[in-house]
């Protein structure tokens, strides 16, 4: 009978040291996953580019999915109704009527496509194939005059888009001084 | 009907004509709660009960439910019938176009202890409640660590738990305190984005010393089964230090609403990081920056600027009863009660105010505050009837103070919705209602 406690210690000082020789004194009853069973589930991408799918797409390319899943909400041109706008509001943050968009406030492209990839649209979530969502990311930074219409997205060129509000964030993950 | 004869309830609390300078707490009628429960204040109240308890006719006396047999028993216990109403309410962000981006509120002002029973936790889902199958349900970690592993249900609820009674709050709680117009809502419809249960779970760092971390980990991307596949950034040391996976909430399997079959909870932190439905868990040494910390969940400042992992929720406390909505019944002795809450650990102090700020009483703590829980504080309070407005004001251990809400505004840009936690006055007017009011 091993103690309760010894268990829960044992685990949060191997979690700290950090590569266990073997599996720690708990159950142990977690199951090795290989790369292959992992390769579907991982679908974050980062602002730099980890995880983007291969694939790419135009502006242009991305119309026909635009106007097929995302304008009956977000407008043909972003500009919202009835659902959020993409578009617009760049230079209003410091003002008293700021206006957050993709445009304006999104600090990475990279956001867009897995934002997109991961919830849209609403009614049917990742249901657009990844050439698709390369299509509408494009097609939504094309509107926001951030890349041109045959401006090629893909794994290299995504993470090198410069965002307006790039330095627009202040990282409080350390704690935020008078709060 | 021997209902009839019923003279009504017996009131225990006298009118006060005057206070004596040893009972008085702070102005417009703050009492000190000491000389309440020791009876100095009520005395003479209690010969009225005893005159009135002599009833020659016993059995014409005896309530008809003591003169049959009351209902059989019940497989899932329900709310009284003469209990009015109480309810979540519920507000869409984006109206009928997306039904599951919203929220439901805990009806603060209709509950009076510091638990909040299951069914009333305030909700706050991206894109619905999915009804998943346990069985169809597992537990990924990978990402930057020795052995990518997989849990099952089953499996993980062999593993050694513990109990956390701890609340969740909304990073958006009292959101509608930040509109320039003041709105006339309850104190539940104002405050409710929080809640407090007991969590049953499994530390989460002992899953991770099973997959064992790597030196190179920072974050723990946590990412939920829902229809938005919620995904948020946390900190390794936070997961390392008290975040669990929880699978019960005041004992019972977690409800749909609150992540079945199993969700994270972390102590303190914006509730959107207590990631529901959660199924992976990927270690890495950058955050995701996901869209629900770029372009949501940050807080814009008056520079256009934006602060990004704004992790812990600010000190806050809020008179529950009486509050918003309510009408008192006449001048007189009343107990003001309301909840106070931290996420930086424990409440040391809350004031109370009776007299629209000028001055302040402390109001008793009802038990030690619990770490990342939320404490009941009261104080007695005799009304003269004349308008005026009461307010509370929590002070939390690391000496952080609950600021004023024009204080708290200099602090964003506009339209900052998130991390309200500025002082909340009621005002009341000489008819005894009480509505929201902005100091």
């Amino acid at each position: 009978m091993f103690m309760r406690n010894a268990v829960l210690a044992v685990a949060a000082v191997l979690a700290a040291l950090t590569s266990a020789p073997s599996r720690a004194a708990g159950p142990g009853l977690g199951v090795p996953v290989s790369e292959a069973d992992l390769a579907p589930l991982a679908i974050s991408v980062f602002p730099d580019g980890r995880g983007l799918p291969p694939g790419q797409a135009t502006a242009i390319d991305g119309v026909d999915a635009y106007v097929t899943h995302c304008a009956r909400c977000h407008g043909l041109r972003g500009q919202g109704k009835p659902g959020p706008a993409l578009v617009g509001g760049i230079g209003s943050l410091g003002t008293k009527a700021p206006v957050k968009t993709v445009g304006s406030f999104w600090p990475h492209a990279s956001t867009l496509f897995d934002y997109t990839r991961r919830t849209m649209p609403y009614d049917r979530p990742m249901s657009l194939t990844d050439k698709e969502v390369y299509g509408v990311t494009a097609y939504v930074l094309w509107l926001n005059a951030i890349i041109g219409k045959d401006f090629v997205l893909d794994a290299q060129s995504l993470p090198k888009v410069r965002m307006p509000n790039r330095e627009g964030f202040v990282d409080a993950s350390q704690g935020t001084p008078g709060r | 009907m021997a209902d009839d004869k019923d003279p009504g309830p017996t009131q225990l609390a006298p009118r006060f004509s005057s206070a004596s300078p040893a009972e008085v707490a702070a102005g417009g009628g703050l009492l000190s709660r000491r000389a309440v429960l020791t009876g100095a204040v009520v005395a003479g109240a209690l010969s009225a009960v005893a005159a009135r308890a002599a009833n020659p006719d016993w059995s014409d006396a005896a309530k008809p439910w003591q003169k049959q047999p009351g209902r059989p028993f019940s497989r899932y216990g329900q709310p009284s019938v003469h209990v009015r109403e109480i309810e979540r309410s519920v507000t869409l962000r984006e109206g009928d176009v997306a039904p599951g981006n919203g929220s439901s509120f805990t009806p603060l002002h209709l509950l009076r202890g510091t638990l909040t029973p299951n069914g009333l936790h305030f909700e706050r889902h991206h894109n619905g409640v999915p009804d998943i199958d346990p069985d169809h349900h597992r537990l990924v970690i990978h990402g930057l660590v020795e052995r990518p592993l997989r849990f099952d249900f089953d499996a993980l609820l062999r593993y050694p738990m513990v109990n956390r009674t701890v609340f969740i709050e909304c990073s958006g709680n009292s959101f509608r305190n930040t509109f320039p117009k003041v709105q006339e809502v309850s104190c539940g419809d104002i405050h409710g984005l929080i809640s407090t249960s007991e969590w049953t779970g499994v530390p989460l760092s002992l899953l991770l010393a099973e997959a064992g971390v790597r030196a190179d980990a920072k974050w723990v991307i946590a990412e939920g089964a829902d229809a938005a596949t919620m995904a948020r950034s946390i900190p390794l040391a936070k997961a390392l230090d008290d975040v669990l996976v929880a699978f019960y909430q005041n004992g019972e399997p977690l409800r749909p609403e609150q992540g079945f079959p199993m969700r994270l909870v972390l102590p303190g932190y914006e509730g959107n990081m207590s990631i529901k439905w959660v199924h992976r868990l990927e270690l890495t040494e950058v955050p995701l920056h996901a869209r629900d910390e770029t372009s949501h969940y940050t807080d814009l400042l008056p520079d256009g600027r934006a602060l990004q992992f704004t992790f812990p929720m600010g000190v806050k406390s809020v008179i529950t009863q009486p509050s918003a909505g309510w009408d008192l019944q006449g001048s007189g002795y009343y107990d003001v009660s309301g909840l106070a809450w931290t996420g930086a650990g424990r409440i040391t102090r809350v004031e109370v105010s009776a007299d629209g700020g000028a001055t302040w009483a402390e109001a008793e703590l009802q038990g030690t505050p619990p770490r990342h829980g939320v404490v009941r504080f009261r104080i007695p309070w005799r009304w003269d009837g004349k308008p005026t407005s009461l307010a509370s004001r929590a002070t939390d251990e690391t000496g952080a103070v609950q600021p004023d809400r024009a204080t708290w505004l200099a602090r964003y840009g506009a339209t900052q919705r998130y991390h309200y936690n500025a002082i909340q006055h009621w005002a009341v007017d000489a008819e005894g209602r009480l509505r929201n009011v902005y100091a």
